[in-house]
C-alpha cells in the first residue's frame, strides 16, 4: 500500500540495559551515536532543500523523491557490481562506485526536473512552482512503484556488519560508514561553497539574483548547479538511509518532510543551519523515544511538533535572517 | 455499466465538496493546503464512530463532522497561517499524515487498520437512502453540493471574497486597507476544512465502512488536481474538475482495461496534470471567475452582476 | 490642532538606526511634506506610523491616543490611509474592485452579523450592500476621472493612472489622514501638475495629507509645512520658505561648500 507510515520503525534503539530508570553514561553514548547517524542523514537531505530555497525561494517537494531514485540506482548498481563476490575490499569499492554513479544520475535528474518543471515558472505566481513540484513528486514516486513494485528491498551491506562493542556501547560498522560519509560530504560542500569561485557565485545568486546577473554570473547555470549538488547529496542520503532501513517507492515522502523540518529549524537558506538542524532533529527523535518515553508510533510527530514550535517561536529558524519584505 | 457511471457521479459529488473547500483556500486565498484528506478522515470517522458506537443517526453526526473538522482547521491554521505560504503546505501535509497515523494506532476508538464497518444508512422521513440504489443517494449528494456551491459562491461575491482575494494579491496592501489578514485566512481555512468534513461524513455513509487506508495523501493531491484543472478561483470549475478527475480515476474500469493499465497510471497522470497545467494553462480549463460591475449589461445602477 | 505626532520615535535594525528619536508632528487640515536624501528614514517613519513596522522605542499619538505598535489594519480603521512608494495595487483585480476593497471595513459590521451561516436568506441584503460599496467606489473613481476604466485590470493601467488608483483606493477608507509615499515618482511634468491639483482637491475635502516627495517643485508648491530628515534624525521643520533657506538643509542636500 502506498504512503504507509513505514518510517516509524526506522531504527530500533539497541538497549544494553533494560528497565533501568537512570540513563547510564554508556546508554547515553549509545543514543548519541544513533542520533548522530540519523541526524547526519537528515542534514544531507536538508542541504538540498535549503540550497534551492536560498536561490529560488520555493520548497522543492520533489527532493524527497530524488532521494528515493538515488537509493534505487545505488541498490541496483551495487548488486550488479558486486555479483557474487564475497564481502571484502572489492565490495566496499563497489559500494562507493555505485554511490558515485548514483550521485551523478540524481544530479542529472535534479537538473532535468528544474529545467522542465520549474524553470518555465520562474516568473509565475508563487503557487505555481509549488504545485508543479508536487506533481513531479507524484510522478516520480508512482513511476518507481510501477517499475520496481511496491515491496521494499534490502540494501545489502558492503561489509561484515557484526556490531562492535566499545565497552557497553554497541556500534555497527554501517553506522560508522554513515557518519563518515555524511560528515565528509558536508565538509566538501562547505569548502566548495566557501572557497571556490562557483561557490561564491552561488552565494551571490542567493543574495541577489539581479545583481549577480549584472556581475556576469550565469544565473541559470548556478541554479542548475544548485539542483545538481542538492540532488547528488540527496542520493547519498537515500543510500545511507537504505543501509539503515530499506528501499521502497515512497521512502522519500516522510524522510523528505523531516529533512525539510531540519532545514527550517536551522534557518531555511542557511547551509550550516541545515547541517545543525539535521543533527539536532536526529538527536531529538532518538532521545525523544529513548529517554523521554515518546511512543515509537508517535515518533514521526516529534518532527512536526518541532516544526510548529519553531514556526511559532522563531520562524526564521535558529540561524536564519529575518526576511522583511521591503515596503 | 450505467450503474458504474452513477457511482462515478456520486464520487464526483463527494470530491466536489472537498474541491469547493480547497478552492476557497487555494483558489481564493492563495494558500497551498495539502490536508483535505485529513479533514475528510475526521468527518468520516466522526460519522462512523457516532453511528456505530453511540447509535446516533447519520443526520445527527453531520453537524459534529462539520464542527470537528472546523475546529481542527482552526487548530492547524492559527499557528501556521501567520507565516509564509510555503510553510503551510508542509505543516498541512504533516497534519494529514498525523491524522492517519492516529486512526491507524488508536485501536480502542478507531479499531486501527481494520476500520469500522456496518455504518447505518441515512434515513430521511422514514425513507432509507440506500447506497446500493444509487439514485436516491446521488440526489442527496448533489443537494449537498448545490448548497455548498451556492453558499461559497455568495461568500466569494461578498466583501469576504473580495478581502480574501486582496490577501492573495498583496498581503501588505490588504493590511493597509484595513483588512485583518490573519482573520480572513483562518476563515477560509475553516470553511475549506468543514466542507471536507461533511464530504467525509457522506463518504462514510455511502461506503458503509471506513478504513484509514482511504485517507491518504493521494486524496489531498487529487482534490488539489481538481481545483487546478478546473481553474483556481472558480467554484463551477472545481465541480467540473472533480468530475473529470473521477472519470480519469475510473477510466481503466470504465473501459475494461484495468488488467492492462498499471495501478499507478492515475497517480502518474495526476502528477502530469499538475505540472502540465502550471506550465501551459495555469488558469485551468475555465479560468478565474471575473466580475464586471456597472457597464452596459448592468442594471444601470451598478451592483454585482 | 495636532492630528498626529511621534515622540522620540526610533527604529533600529540591528546596529543600523533608520529612524533616530524623531519628533514629527502633523497639523490637521494641512499638507505636510517629509523630505530628505535617500536613506534618510522617511519611508521607515511612514511604516512605523502606519503599523507595517513596529518602532524600537518612542510613541505614535493619533488624536492624542497612543497607537504605537497597533496592527496595520487597526490603524487604517482609525482613519490613517496610505499609498506605497513601489505601487502595491491588487494587480489581477479590476480598477473598481481595487477601490471596493478600500470600502471593506466600512461595511459588513453589525447589520450583517451572522451572514456567515445565513448566506441564503441574506440575498437581498448582500445585494444592497454590494451596490452601496460599488456606488462609493464609483464616486471616488469619478473624482479621479477614471469612471470609464472601472473594469480594466489594475495592472493594465498606465503608470500615472496606477498611482492615482492607489490614492483612490486609500481615500475609499474615508481617512482623516492620508500618507502618500512619493506620489509623483515616475510621472512626467504634466502628470505631476495634474497630481498637485488633485492633492489640493483632497485637502479641500478636509483630509490631512503627509507626503514624501523628491520633486522639490511639487513639495515647495503645495506643502504648508515641511519636515526634513537626514540620517534618521529630524534636521529641520518649517514653512517651505524657511526650509529653502535653512543652511543645515542646504548642506544636507548639496554638501558643505568649503573643503
Amino acid at each position: 500500500m502506498l504512503f504507509t507510515p513505514v518510517f516509524s520503525c526506522y531504527r530500533t534503539v539497541q538497549f544494553s540495559y533494560e528497565g533501568e530508570s537512570i540513563v547510564g553514561i554508556a546508554e547515553f553514548f549509545q543514543h548519541l551515536m544513533n542520533g548522530l547517524t540519523l541526524g547526519g542523514i537528515y542534514a544531507l537531505i536538508a542541504l538540498g532543500y535549503t540550497m534551492v530555497y536560498g536561490i529560488l525561494k520555493f520548497i522543492n517537494f520533489a527532493h524527497g523523491d530524488v532521494l528515493m531514485v538515488g537509493a534505487y540506482v545505488g541498490l541496483f548498481l551495487f548488486d550488479l557490481f558486486r555479483g557474487s563476490s564475497p564481502l571484502g575490499l572489492w565490495t566496499i569499492i563497489a559500494f562507493f562506485i555505485a554511490m558515485i554513479i548514483s550521485m551523478a544520475f540524481s544530479a542529472l535528474l535534479g537538473m532535468f526536473i528544474e529545467r522542465v518543471a520549474y524553470k518555465p515558472l520562474r516568473k509565475a505566481t508563487r503557487l505555481a512552482p509549488l504545485l508543479s513540484a508536487i506533481g513531479v513528486s507524484f510522478i516520480l514516486s508512482n513511476s518507481a512503484a510501477w517499475m520496481f513494485g511496491t515491496h521494499s528491498r534490502k540494501f545489502n551491506y558492503p561489509f561484515d556488519n557484526t556490531p562492535l562493542h566499545l565497552g557497553d556501547v554497541v556500534i555497527t560498522p554501517h553506522q560508522v560508514l554513515i557518519l563518515v560519509v555524511s560528515l565528509a560530504m558536508m565538509i566538501i560542500l562547505k569548502l566548495f561553497i566557501d572557497r571556490t569561485r562557483m561557490g561564491k557565485a552561488m552565494r551571490a545568486t542567493s543574495l541577489d539574483q539581479g545583481t549577480a546577473m549584472l556581475m556576469g554570473i550565469n544565473v541559470n547555470r548556478i541554479i542548475s548547479l544548485t539542483f545538481a549538488i542538492g540532488s547528488a547529496l540527496a542520493a547519498v542520503g537515500g543510500i545511507l538511509i537504505a543501509l539503515d532501513f530499506k528501499v521502497y517507492a515512497t521512502m522519500g515522502t516522510m524522510t523528505g518532510l523531516k529533512a525539510f523540518v531540519a532545514a527550517v529549524v536551522g534557518g531555511i537558506g542557511n547551509i550550516s543551519g541545515a547541517m545543525f538542524g539535521g543533527i539536532l532533529l536526529g538527536l531529538l527523535e532518538t532521545f525523544g523515544v529513548a529517554i523521554f518515553g515518546i511512543p515509537t508510533g508517535l515518533k514521526d510527530t516529534i518532527a512536526f511538533g518541532v516544526l510548529i514550535i519553531i514556526l511559532l517561536v522563531k520562524p526564521e529558524g535558529l540561524f536564519g535572517k529575518v526576511e522583511k519584505e521591503k515596503v | 455499466m450505467f450503474n458504474f457511471f452513477l457511482l462515478i457521479l456520486i464520487y464526483s459529488g463527494i470530491y466536489a465538496l472537498m474541491a469547493l473547500g480547497q478552492n476557497i483556500i487555494t483558489g481564493y486565498g492563495g494558500m497551498l493546503s495539502l490536508t483535505q484528506a485529513g479533514f475528510f478522515a475526521i468527518g468520516s470517522y466522526a460519522t462512523a464512530i457516532l453511528t456505530t458506537r453511540f447509535g446516533w443517526s447519520f443526520w445527527g453526526t453531520l453537524p459534529v463532522a462539520f464542527l470537528l473538522s472546523a475546529l481542527f482547521g482552526l487548530l492547524i491554521g492559527l499557528p501556521t497561517l501567520r507565516l509564509k505560504g510555503d510553510y503551510l503546505a508542509i505543516a498541512t501535509l504533516g497534519f494529514g499524515e498525523i491524522v492517519r497515523n492516529v486512526l491507524n494506532n488508536w485501536d480502542s476508538l478507531t479499531n486501527g487498520p481494520m476500520g469500522i464497518q456496518k455504518i447505518p444508512m441515512p434515513i430521511l422521513f422514514g425513507y432509507t437512502i440506500n447506497p446500493y440504489k444509487k439514485y436516491a443517494f446521488l440526489i442527496m449528494i448533489f443537494i449537498f453540493v448545490l448548497i455548498a456551491y451556492l453558499l461559497f459562491q455568495r461568500l466569494a461575491r461578498s466583501r469576504m471574497g473580495r478581502a480574501l482575494t486582496a490577501v492573495r494579491e498583496d498581503e501588505i496592501a490588504a493590511q493597509a486597507m484595513g483588512i485583518n489578514i490573519t482573520k480572513y485566512k483562518v476563515y477560509a481555512f475553516i470553511l475549506g476544512a468543514s466542507v471536507a468534513g461533511i464530504a467525509g461524513s457522506l463518504q462514510a455513509t455511502f461506503t458503509l465502512s471506513v478504513t484509514p487506508g482511504t485517507y491518504t495523501f493521494m486524496v489531498s493531491v487529487m482534490v488539489l488536481c481538481m481545483v487546478v484543472l478546473g481553474g483556481m478561483g472558480n467554484f463551477k470549475a472545481s465541480i467540473l474538475g472533480a468530475f473529470i478527475i473521477q472519470l480519469i480515476s475510473y477510466f481503466p474500469q470504465l473501459t475494461g482495461l484495468s488488467g492492462s493499465i498499471p495501478a499507478q497510471f492515475q497517480q502518474i497522470l495526476f502528477g502530469l496534470i499538475l505540472v502540465v497545467m502550471m506550465i501551459w494553462r495555469p488558469q485551468g480549463i475555465l479560468g478565474r471567475e471575473t466580475r464586471r460591475y456597472g457597464g452596459a449589461a448592468g442594471n444601470g445602477k451598478g451592483g454585482a452582476q | 490642532m495636532i492630528l498626529l505626532e511621534t515622540e522620540a520615535l526610533t527604529r533600529a535594525y540591528g546596529g543600523v538606526i533608520a529612524v533616530n528619536k524623531v519628533d514629527f508632528s502633523v497639523e490637521g487640515g494641512l499638507i505636510t511634506g517629509l523630505i530628505g536624501p535617500n536613506g534618510a528614514g522617511k519611508t521607515t517613519l511612514f511604516n512605523n506610523i502606519t503599523g507595517l513596522d513596529t518602532p524600537s522605542s518612542g510613541k505614535v499619538l493619533f488624536n492624542q491616543k497612543d497607537i504605537t505598535g497597533f496592527p496595520a489594519h487597526t490603524i487604517c480603521r482609525m482613519g490613517i490611509a496610505r499609498t506605497f512608494q513601489n505601487i502595491r495595487l491588487f494587480k489581477e483585480l479590476t480598477v473598481v474592485e481595487n477601490v471596493m476593497i478600500g470600502r471593506h471595513f466600512k461595511t459588513g459590521k453589525s447589520e450583517t452579523k451572522g451572514r456567515f451561516f445565513n448566506a441564503i436568506n441574506s440575498y437581498i441584503r448582500l445585494k444592497a450592500e454590494e451596490e452601496q460599496i460599488y456606488e462609493r467606489a464609483s464616486d471616488w473613481l469619478d473624482f479621479f476621472d477614471m469612471g470609464s476604466m472601472k473594469n480594466e485590470l489594475a495592472k493594465n493601467l498606465p503608470y500615472g493612472r496606477q498611482r492615482e488608483l492607489e490614492i483612490a483606493r486609500a481615500l475609499a477608507t474615508d481617512p482623516k489622514l492620508l500618507f502618500l509615499d512619493e506620489p509623483a515618482a515616475g510621472m512626467n511634468p504634466q502628470e505631476t501638475d495634474h497630481l498637485m491639483a488633485t492633492i489640493r482637491k483632497i485637502r479641500d475635502l478636509g483630509i490631512t495629507i503627509v507626503l514624501i516627495e523628491h520633486d522639490m517643485k511639487l513639495v515647495m508648491n503645495i506643502c504648508d509645512t515641511i519636515t526634513v530628515l537626514n540620517y534618521g534624525q529630524k534636521l529641520a521643520q518649517g514653512t517651505p520658505r524657511q526650509i529653502k533657506h535653512d543652511p543645515s538643509v542646504i548642506e544636507a542636500y548639496l554638501g558643505k561648500e568649503e573643503e
